[in-house]
């Protein structure tokens, strides 16, 4: 919402403030005002002129000489210009030598510094000061109609008979003025309209409040001779008010109404129209004209529309309806959507003779739907859609017939048609100051806060306790409502700052927490950062990972009204994101890209979507460049082991995972579980991203991970007597896996087994075709002695004989 | 015999005078102490000297003995010294040339914020709850005060994937699952993703993260809302921070404020950063709507209770200044690497 200072100020007259402690005080009240725009920015020194005589320049055919009077007492000033629409006697603004203005006469964007005026010579010739157009005064002829297409503003006598030169130019123009721009929350409805925000402003500042006294109007006919209205569908229209008026007098408005319609951002048409939007914009409640001529049977029915009708609005735009849709009708058509747009068939004319105004009260709901299902946002809507109060409708049409008289803009029809079925009350909340005092933490007299209720007319029922609230503050309906009127003129800096008492509480992380906070530590300590990637992906993601067709994976929830198909399922795995991050650091040529995310998956345990779905926390580490798969396999290990996991990891290639290389890729498995898997990425999948070198991924599962994770650490006693190792070195098929043996020398070393390590490993020339050697170096040792050579060869000769099951030879 | 051991003596020590190295003082050690070496040879002699002498001149040999050795030990160790001297000479290094670094990599700016925050109200006694991001619409709208209808329900904000299940549009969701646990005193933050019908642009996001405080006890007042992101302000951006409550509207508060801090740029005075103001919008808070609370099983007129929602992103992007809300999602590991 936005409105001139000078709007306000009209109905809160005692208002003496700059627009920046305007600007301070609304906002700390509850009406934010999100900026302004003082109209007098960089004008100084500018006074009224009258041109007293104009020659020629004597070096320059395009400039001429003026001997300007600049003052009441007959200062003159000579100022040469390129401008041709003075003549003598003429007033215009003069900018004086020393003086500023706002911006160029081209209208190009105003810099934020003003331009200064000096006096100087032009061609030789003498010029002390300038005259001014209207852009150069900072605003446009959108603003100022009457301003020349391209020359010097020029003060019209009929529209301002009393302006003598020395006059404050910018005073005259009404320029003293800002533009004050309102973020107005959605439940104050009541402030969308001028009158609203000049309540608020007045009980702000402490000023009388003088909203525009409503005169009756009208000549001695009756309005229901002219028209009748029914309302058919009165679950979508509370209300429905309607006047006439006739023999029409279609004009431009007055100069101060258009320009309140402009500082409002509302362009002005003509008075009939621009009465319609000032009334609107001053209470609120959009209103419309009808040429009453277009209505057949003089007769308006307000029903839904029929499924599949066609309506013309007044832009010329052909509508779809369906029955949802609140439509004004006479007694033949339509003649207009409710609350959004009239139509072309009923719509003021140059040769409107009577019209009726329409204000009425519509129910927001269904407008903001029909709104929305039309593809429509007109200003009319987007009040209508807050929800109005029924009882403006009844002011604000009378306020309309008031200004048509006025202005002049017609003969208005005594009496109005008003449609009211319940007519809405003022309410009364029960309030309880103390409790108020409570819950602010203040201590407030009751006396004073009834005093800030009175401000806003909230008046009070001294002997019930309760506050009365007008239908304009639908927002007020218990208690606490009450709590914030107190809070905000009481001024929410001014309440105290405390901390709460009471219950000591335990903060902190949950254990699930700490892990995913121990893997960040640990993934960076690996050289790993940290990425975000969105929940939402493609279901193109799945042809592109080479999951097939059949897939649980492809078992997703998808969203319904996506930004677009490409976020519009949420992820079953998160291997997308993070090749995506590594595929755009691959095109930004980024060496060496290491990444990892903790995110959740979304895995639906039914669909249609009827419950929520398996949040599932996943470690995603994912990189290109320095490593290899082993690299990726100790990150794994060792974050298992810090985190407590300290039993034996296994690994199973059972070529599960379709976007990852079949020959390397591992299930890992902790205690027969299977708790996350890595591997190299399928060729054909970095191709897919656009990767040009091998990647990997790694993914840990953390709801399997969390329950197996464990900080409880007990201390073992430093060993007291000497290890002993025995190197086995072994020649197997090439199928035999490091991971059988290791298995076999677990499972057979007794329980003097210390640690083993693989030390070679070697296919080649020496080994025969189909086979490979591996050594391993297998250490033992006991707590409470030395180990002889008789407990060693005991567990050595199991090991060996088991290994022979498994036709490997021991090397010579 | 005294004069030979004199002669001996004074011999040896010329040489070890002349001696240039290690390895001649070695020679000098074999030629005067070793098994043929003069002194050695002075003691075979010894046969030949009367009995009643031998403890005398026994003792004049061990004398001269201990004479060389502790003048060849002064020598050697002058000489390693300068030796070890040369050494580390030759083994001066260019301190300038470039260090080798272990590659670290670096936490998400979010997740660095977000641990700040954290800190800030754990150590208040808060503890941090999670919630789900696909949501019932009961707990994203109903249970918050958000009737059916509701603007703020509207479709082109939400992301529905049918009319009972969607994508929780802020972490007040979670407030009504803690208040159904019955739990009370309720202290929590929970922070976590959140979903809007965005386009992504500089400023927006169809995804992005949010942080949630509730506190619901006995006697929680408007002014303990007031010191508790007033402490919380003066922790994540500097002891000097002030804090501004301007009134707002938020259908599961009342009264409801959006808090401001004093621009951390400019310190208030009015900057390019702070549009001028002095001031930068931060959160929005209140107290919880008493239907709220009755809604979730609690009975408000024994418990009120406050509730403040962060956006992380927004505090992310103004602490480290990021012009572009983008770069948080692209994962490129130059931004990455910055922080």
């Amino acid at each position: 919402m936005n409105t001139s200072l000078s709007w306000i100020k009209a109905y809160v007259p005692d208002l003496d403030c700059t627009a920046q402690e305007y600007t301070d005080a609304m906002t700390l009240s509850g009406s934010k005002v999100e900026g302004y725009e003082l109209l007098d920015k960089n004008l100084e020194k500018i006074v009224v002129g009258k041109i007293l005589s104009i020659t020629g320049h004597p070096d320059a055919d395009k400039l001429i000489v003026c001997q300007v009077q600049i003052s009441a007492d007959g200062e003159t000033v000579q100022i040469v210009t390129g401008a041709h629409n003075v003549s003598e006697g003429d007033l215009v603004p003069v900018v004086l030598d020393g003086g500023k203005v706002a911006g160029g006469h081209d209208g190009s964007p105003l810099p934020e510094e003003g331009i200064k005026i000096k006096k100087g010579k032009l061609r030789g010739v003498e010029s002390c000061g300038m005259m001014c157009s209207i852009e150069e005064l900072g605003s446009s002829k959108e603003m100022y109609p009457e301003a020349a297409e391209d020359g010097i503003y020029i003060f019209a006598k009929d529209m301002y008979p009393d302006v003598k030169p020395g006059d404050d130019a910018v005073s005259v123009l009404g320029l003293h003025d800002a533009n004050i721009e309102y973020e107005i929350t959605s439940n104050r409805v009541d402030c969308f309209g001028v009158i609203g925000i000049a309540r608020e402003a007045a009980a702000t500042f402490g000023k009388a409040f003088c909203p525009p006294v409503i005169k009756e109007t009208g000549n001695n006919e009756k309005a229901s001779d002219y028209i009748s209205v029914e309302i058919k569908d009165a679950d979508l229209c509370k209300r429905y008010v309607a006047r006439v008026v006739k023999n029409i007098k279609l004009a431009p408005s007055p100069l101060w109404m258009q320009r309140r319609l402009q500082s409002n951002g509302i362009r002005p048409i003509n008075n009939i129209v621009d009465i319609t939007n000032y009334v609107m914009e001053e209470f609120g409640q959009p209103m419309h004209a009808f040429d009453l001529d277009t209505l057949a049977g003089h007769k308006i029915i307000v029903r839904r529309a029929e499924d599949g009708e066609g309506f013309v609005t007044l832009d010329g735009q052909e509508r779809k309806l369906d029955s949802s849709m609140l439509m004004i009708c006479d007694a033949e058509k339509s003649v207009a959507i409710a609350g959004i747009m009239g139509g072309e068939n009923s719509k003021i004319t140059d040769n409107v003779q009577t019209m009726l105004f329409e204000a009425a009260c519509f129910d927001g709901t269904n407008i903001r739907l029909s709104g929305k299902k039309l593809g429509m946002r007109t200003d009319a809507q987007a009040k209508f859609e807050k929800g109005l109060d029924p009882n403006t409708a009844m002011e604000a049409i009378n306020r309309a017939c008031q200004l048509v008289e006025e202005l002049g803009a017609g003969e208005v029809v005594g009496g109005a048609v008003d449609v009211y079925p319940v007519k809405r009350e003022e309410t009364r909340v029960k309030f309880d100051w103390e409790r108020t005092n409570r819950v602010l933490g203040t201590n407030i007299d009751k006396a004073t806060m009834i005093g800030y209720f009175e401000k806003i007319d909230l008046k009070y029922d001294y002997e019930k306790d309760e506050v009365i609230v007008p239908t304009w503050r639908q927002d007020v309906l218990g208690q606490e409502d009450l709590d914030e009127e107190v809070a905000r003129f009481f001024g929410y800096d001014n309440i105290p700052m405390t901390l709460p008492r009471g219950e000591a509480t335990m903060g902190g992380n949950s254990f699930e927490q700490i892990i995913e906070d121990k893997a960040r530590d640990f993934a960076e300590s690996y050289g790993f950062s940290e990425a975000m990637t969105f929940s939402f992906e493609s279901p193109k993601v799945f042809d592109k990972l080479l999951i097939p067709a059949d897939s649980a994976l492809r078992t997703v929830a998808t969203i319904q009204n996506p930004l677009g198909e490409d976020y519009s399922i949420m992820r079953t795995l998160p291997i997308n994101g993070m090749l995506t991050s590594l595929a755009t650091n691959f095109s930004r040529r980024n060496k060496d890209c290491k990444l990892y995310e903790i995110a959740k998956i979304y895995l639906p345990k039914s669909l249609p979507l009827s419950d929520y779905t398996d949040e599932r926390t996943e470690l995603t580490l994912g990189f290109y460049g320095e490593g290899d798969f082993f690299m990726l396999k100790g990150v794994i290990e060792d974050y298992l082991e810090h985190i407590g996991m300290k039993k034996v990891v296994t690994y199973k290639n059972e070529q599960e995972h379709p976007f990852l290389h079949p020959g390397r890729q591992a299930n890992i498995y902790y205690t027969g579980k299977v708790i996350g898997y890595f591997g190299e990425v399928h060729p054909a999948v970095s191709d897919n991203y656009g990767i040009g070198e091998k990647t990997y991924i790694a993914v840990l599962d953390m709801p399997v991970i969390v329950p197996m994770a464990s900080f409880d650490v007990k201390y073992k006693g430093l060993a007291k007597f000497p290890a002993v190792s025995r190197d086995i070195s072994m020649v197997m098929k090439k199928e035999v896996l490091a991971g059988q043996i290791e298995e076999i020398i677990r499972k057979n070393a007794g329980k003097f087994l210390e640690s083993y390590h693989l030390f070679d490993i070697y296919e080649g020339a020496q080994i025969k075709e189909g086979y490979k050697s591996m050594a391993y170096s297998i250490t033992f040792r006991a707590a409470d002695h030395t180990l002889n050579d008789e407990e060693i060869g005991a567990a050595m000769s199991k090991i060996l004989s088991a290994l022979a099951k498994l036709d490997i030879e021991l090397r010579q | 015999m005294k004069e030979r051991l004199q002669a001996i003596k004074e011999a040896c020590f010329a040489k070890i005078e002349a001696a240039v190295g290690m390895d001649v003082l070695n020679e000098i050690r074999v030629e005067f102490l070793g098994k043929k070496g003069e002194l050695t040879s002075v003691l075979k002699s010894m046969k030949d000297v009367a009995p009643e002498d031998r403890p005398k001149v026994g003792q004049l040999v061990n004398d001269c003995r201990a004479a060389i050795e502790e003048r060849l030990e002064a020598v050697r160790s002058a000489l390693a010294a300068k030796e070890r001297e040369e050494k580390m000479k030759a083994e001066t290094i260019d301190v300038t040339l470039p260090a080798k670094k272990s590659q670290r990599g670096h936490r998400h700016p979010n997740n660095i914020a977000l641990a700040e925050l954290e800190k800030v109200f754990i150590g208040m006694g808060y503890e941090i709850v999670d919630g789900p991001e696909i949501e019932k619409d009961y707990y994203n709208f109903e249970a918050l005060n958000i009737p059916a209808n509701h603007p703020a329900k509207d479709e082109q904000d939400t992301f529905y994937f049918n009319s009972e299940m969607l994508l929780r549009t802020q972490t007040s969701s979670v407030q009504a699952h803690v208040m159904e646990q019955g739990k009370l005193p309720i202290r929590v933050l929970c922070p976590g993703r959140v979903y809007r019908s965005d386009e992504i642009d500089a400023t927006h996001s169809p995804c992005f993260h949010q942080v949630e405080g509730l506190v619901i006890d006995k006697n929680i007042t408007f002014s303990d809302l007031k010191g508790t992101l007033a402490v919380a302000a003066t922790k994540l951006f500097g002891a000097d921070t002030k804090v501004k409550f301007r009134p707002h509207h938020f259908p599961f508060t009342e009264p409801s404020a959006e808090m401001d801090v004093s621009c951390f740029k400019c310190g208030g005075k009015g900057c390019r950063f702070c549009k001028g103001s002095g001031w930068i919008e931060i959160l929005g808070c209140g107290m919880v709507h008493p239907r709220v609370l009755r809604m979730s099983g609690i009975d408000p007129e024994e418990y009120t209770g406050f509730a403040f929602g962060v956006g992380l992103e927004r505090i992310t992007l103004l602490k480290y200044e990021i012009d572009d809300l983008r770069l948080l999602y692209e994962n490129d590991t130059r931004f990455l690497k910055q922080f």
